[in-house]
């Protein structure tokens, strides 16, 4: 059934997926709030930016990340320069990857809830005294909730999921860049259907189980009365 | 616009808006001057800049030539000093058209998120006498979708009163409910009115509801205030500036002089003669305001003493004028009946709208004396 | 109204008859065109294995110059063209990057056993964007001069194995370990290191070389007594087997025109046709 270095892959993979959820929607909640708000002209070309990794293909951008991240790229030199060495082939070069590519996945949803709640709550709690900034933490956001669950699930998901890039630079280090689309990748290259069977079914019930779990979730506010998100 | 120091009491201020931004079809520019206590109403045809003008009282709508102090204290200046307080900082309550509950937040929620946030500490006397001025105590533990339409906007009002505002705007807070919700709402209103210190902005474009609660009147049209006054004075015009149609009538200040068990009657006099009303429990010497429509008002040469109609009143023609129907025309009457007071300027008059021919077949004219039939009177207040 | 419609009738009819006319006379000289060319010309697919690309590319193009068949071709890894294979890819033949698949096709039916040959023999380098880092005798390999060494997934890609087999040959396989990252094929490996990310690699020479020099950087080509043959086999598969111009292209492909090219690629010379017992 599993190998060793299967359930190591499984343990890295949720390891990456959580790390990168959690960044996700610290970075990604006021870069969405921001969207929703801004008249700022440059608000077309960032949504660009943000949904670029929806277009490309994931081999391109881990092509590109290898070159940015490289010891001759931009992001390659500042990190050499901090004394962190270079990012591929690390776990936190993984992370800064996902944070890439997942980014559109959190980002829209979150937008989507705050947009969709229009004006009149925060003019409401305006009126009420509340200033910008208590009215970004006790209205927008908790208003805002399904939209962030919503965005958890997908950033998740996607970082689970995601293959291209992780391939072209992770390095495949055990326990540290080898995740579980990998090891299904090379069990298939190498023939070994079975174990690539094993741990598809394994990597399929470990995601079902976590969306079922954050579906439910939502569910349970959604029939409290939100009915924003997607 | 030069900003002008208050005299400390009541509402000033000037706004100014220019027509662009593609939504409005003319600029707002309005000169206020209106009383510190009561209700204010402002009333005007949809799309006139009524909201518009609440919204820039409140900072909601940034307003560059805006200048603003309510009794005494400056919101907002214009000219070399120019600032403006942000709305979170402005001692205002607001109440919104649509219901406006944090749908996150149960009804008790709601009003703790005001509570918290007020402008002096509310006492739990306080918090108290506001839930039951409303009628919400027992609603408070509800999620605002659970609430009707009316609950909710009780519990928005409770909550703008929670954080102890200076001034409270209402924004045709009754305009989303259905008629039936209207008529709970209306009485919590009135009481809101009594037992207030503080001035009320109301916006409306409902004569009923500002003939029940206003005590002065904004009349605007097309962003400029067109007219202003005593409610009842306003109201009673023949040549009222805003188009009412159906709605034209007057208000007349009565009081309550006898009651007439058997029939379920009650008997008002006010300072034209008195009428016959349903009897809905006001007691005998109760002050009350009953509106009396134009379309409700027929007219006859003779008194018709077989006719169903209770209320008949001598009057005398005061004016005729023409109706923005062709067909119809207005005629301003003069109560007859009043007995030492008959000359009195300032005795309550009649508008009495009939079709042109009528006018002509009857041969009225100016000082024409008749009798007028009331069909039905409303008790406003 | 009744001489109206007839009048368009007539129209109508008589405009058909012209087309039928000019139809029929279209179609003759097509059928012909087509007859013709159907005889001589045929259209092939072939699934050829990544590392190969360039060099299948030059050769094609040389085929098609001299021929009037149209070759068709599909790249990608061995290990997914192989499953493609199975389950019935729309391919006629099959140059892979190894050995081992296309004698598996063979075992399950898939292929024409006769047909297999070695079309070619990689060469593996190990290589460094450093000019002055890789010595001509892999000296390097013993400092520690170099944080990161790139090869491809010894499970996967022959080249891996190879790589695998020089360091446990030289007795480095344990103490370079550390340092190792391993691309999913060779390709792979070869952006880790041609983008600096890794120090130094074993990649192949056809990826390094160009008209027989290595085209930047520094590599030792490591001798062919230190690992086994990196033979790349070929076969046609069975649903091809009759494809006339398969048959040419077997024999142009082992051709000295085809050699030439890869041979500039920095493959050597294949070794030609089985034996079956192998």
């Amino acid at each position: 059934m599993l190998s060793e270095a299967d359930i190591g892959a499984i343990w890295l993979t949720f390891r990456l997926a959580t790390t990168v959820t959690i960044l996700l929607l610290i970075l990604g909640t006021p870069l969405a709030l921001w969207l929703a708000k801004t008249r700022s002209i440059i608000k077309g070309p960032v949504s660009a930016l943000v949904a670029l990794p929806l277009v490309l293909p994931p081999t391109v951008l881990g092509f590109y990340l290898l070159v940015f991240m490289g010891p001759s790229g931009p992001m390659g030199k500042f990190t050499e320069a901090l004394g962190l060495g270079t990012l591929p082939f690390t776990f936190w070069g993984l992370v800064f990857a996902s944070l890439l590519y997942s980014l559109p996945f959190v980002v829209q949803p979150i937008q989507n809830a705050i947009e969709a709640q229009g004006e009149r709550h925060a003019e409401v709690a305006a009126t009420l005294r509340a200033s910008p900034w208590d009215t970004f933490w006790h209205v927008t956001l908790p208003l805002a909730k399904p939209g962030i669950l919503t965005a958890a699930v997908l950033g998740f998901a996607h970082t689970v999921g995601e293959f291209g890039v992780v391939l072209m630079i992770g390095g495949n280090i055990p326990g540290e860049t080898r995740v579980v689309s990998v090891q299904i990748y090379d069990h298939v290259e190498a023939l070994e259907y079975t174990q690539a069977h094993w741990l598809s079914a394994a990597m399929i019930g470990f995601s079902f189980a976590v969306l079922l779990l954050l579906y439910l979730l939502q569910h349970r506010k959604s029939s409290r009365g939100l009915r924003y998100g997607i | 616009m030069e900003y002008k120091p208050t005299s400390g009491h009541g509402i000033q201020g000037h706004f100014y808006l220019p027509r662009s931004g593609g939504h409005a079809p003319f600029a707002l520019d309005v000169q206020l001057d209106i009383p510190g206590r009561g209700v204010t109403g402002i009333f005007g045809p949809s799309g006139c800049g009524k909201t518009t003008l609440l919204r820039c009282i409140a900072g909601l709508q940034p307003c560059e030539n805006g200048s603003l102090a309510v009794n005494g204290e400056t919101w907002q200046s214009s000219g070399n000093k120019r600032n403006s307080l942000p709305v979170h900082r402005r001692p205002l309550g607001f109440v919104f058209q649509q219901p406006s509950l944090f749908p996150h937040l149960s009804a008790g929620e709601n009003l703790e998120f005001a509570r918290k946030r007020a402008r002096q500490k509310v006492s739990d006397d306080e918090y108290r006498e506001i839930t039951e001025l409303m009628g919400i105590t027992r609603l408070l533990s509800q999620q605002p979708e659970a609430l009707s339409g009316g609950e909710q906007q009780r519990v928005a009002i409770a909550r703008a009163l929670l954080i102890k505002p200076r001034l409270l705007l209402m924004d045709e807070p009754l305009a989303s409910l259905d008629q039936m919700r209207k008529r709970e709402i209306l009485p919590y209103l009135e009481k809101l009115h009594r037992s207030l210190e503080i001035p009320i902005l109301y916006v409306s474009h409902s004569v009923e509801e500002v003939a029940r609660l206003a005590d002065h009147l904004l009349l605007m049209d097309e962003g400029k205030i067109v007219n202003e006054g005593p409610a009842t004075a306003l109201l009673s015009r023949a040549d009222f500036p805003v188009q009412l149609g159906d709605d034209l009538g007057v208000l007349l200040e009565a009081q309550i002089a006898q009651q007439d068990s058997q029939w379920s009657l009650l008997s008002a006099s006010f300072d034209g003669g008195s009428l016959w009303l349903r009897d809905t429990g006001e007691q005998v010497g109760d002050s009350i305001r009953v509106r009396v429509l134009a379309r409700d008002i027929s007219l006859t040469r003779e008194e018709d003493m077989q006719s169903s109609i209770l209320n008949r009143l001598p009057v005398q023609v005061e004016e005729i004028c023409p109706d923005r129907d062709p067909a119809m025309m207005l005629i301003r009457l003069k109560p007859q009946s009043a007995s030492a007071a008959a000359s009195d300027a300032n005795v309550s008059r009649l508008i009495a709208r009939i079709t042109r021919r009528s006018v002509h077949q009857l041969s009225l004219e100016i000082g024409t004396t008749l009798w007028a039939q009331i069909k039905s009177v409303a008790i406003v207040r | 109204m009744h001489m109206r419609f007839h009048g368009l009738r007539q129209y109508l009819l008589g405009y058909g008859h012209s087309l039928k006319t000019r139809g029929v006379a279209l179609l003759t000289s097509l059928t012909a065109a087509l007859a013709a060319t159907t005889v001589v010309a045929d259209e092939v697919t072939i699934a050829v294995a990544s590392n190969f690309t360039a060099p299948m590319q030059a050769i094609a193009a040389r085929y098609e110059a001299s021929s009037n068949h149209k070759i068709r071709l599909a790249f990608g890894s061995s290990g997914k063209i192989y499953a493609q294979i199975r389950h019935g890819a729309p391919f006629d033949a099959f140059f892979s990057a190894d050995k081992e698949k296309p004698a598996h096709l063979i075992n399950q039916g898939l292929a024409e056993k006769d047909s297999r040959i070695t079309y070619a023999e990689g060469k593996l380098v190990l290589w460094s964007t450093h000019s002055d880092l890789v010595d001509d005798s892999g000296a390097i390999l013993k400092t520690t001069r170099f944080n990161i060494l790139a090869l491809a997934n010894p499970k996967l890609a022959p080249y891996g194995a190879a790589a695998q087999q020089v360091l446990q040959n030289i007795r480095l396989d344990a103490d370079t370990r550390s340092r190792w990252v391993q691309g999913e094929n060779i390709s792979q490996t070869y952006q880790f290191v041609a983008s600096g990310n890794a120090d130094l690699g074993f990649v192949a020479l056809s990826q390094v070389m160009r008209d027989g020099e290595i085209v930047e950087g520094s590599a030792w080509i490591v001798p062919q007594s230190l690992y086994s043959p990196i033979q790349q086999d070929a076969v046609i598969l069975k649903r091809a087997a009759d494809k006339p111009a398969l048959a040419e292209f077997w024999a142009f492909i082992q051709g000295p025109e085809a050699r030439a090219i890869m041979a500039a690629y920095g493959y050597s010379a294949a070794q030609g046709k089985h034996s079956h017992a192998e």
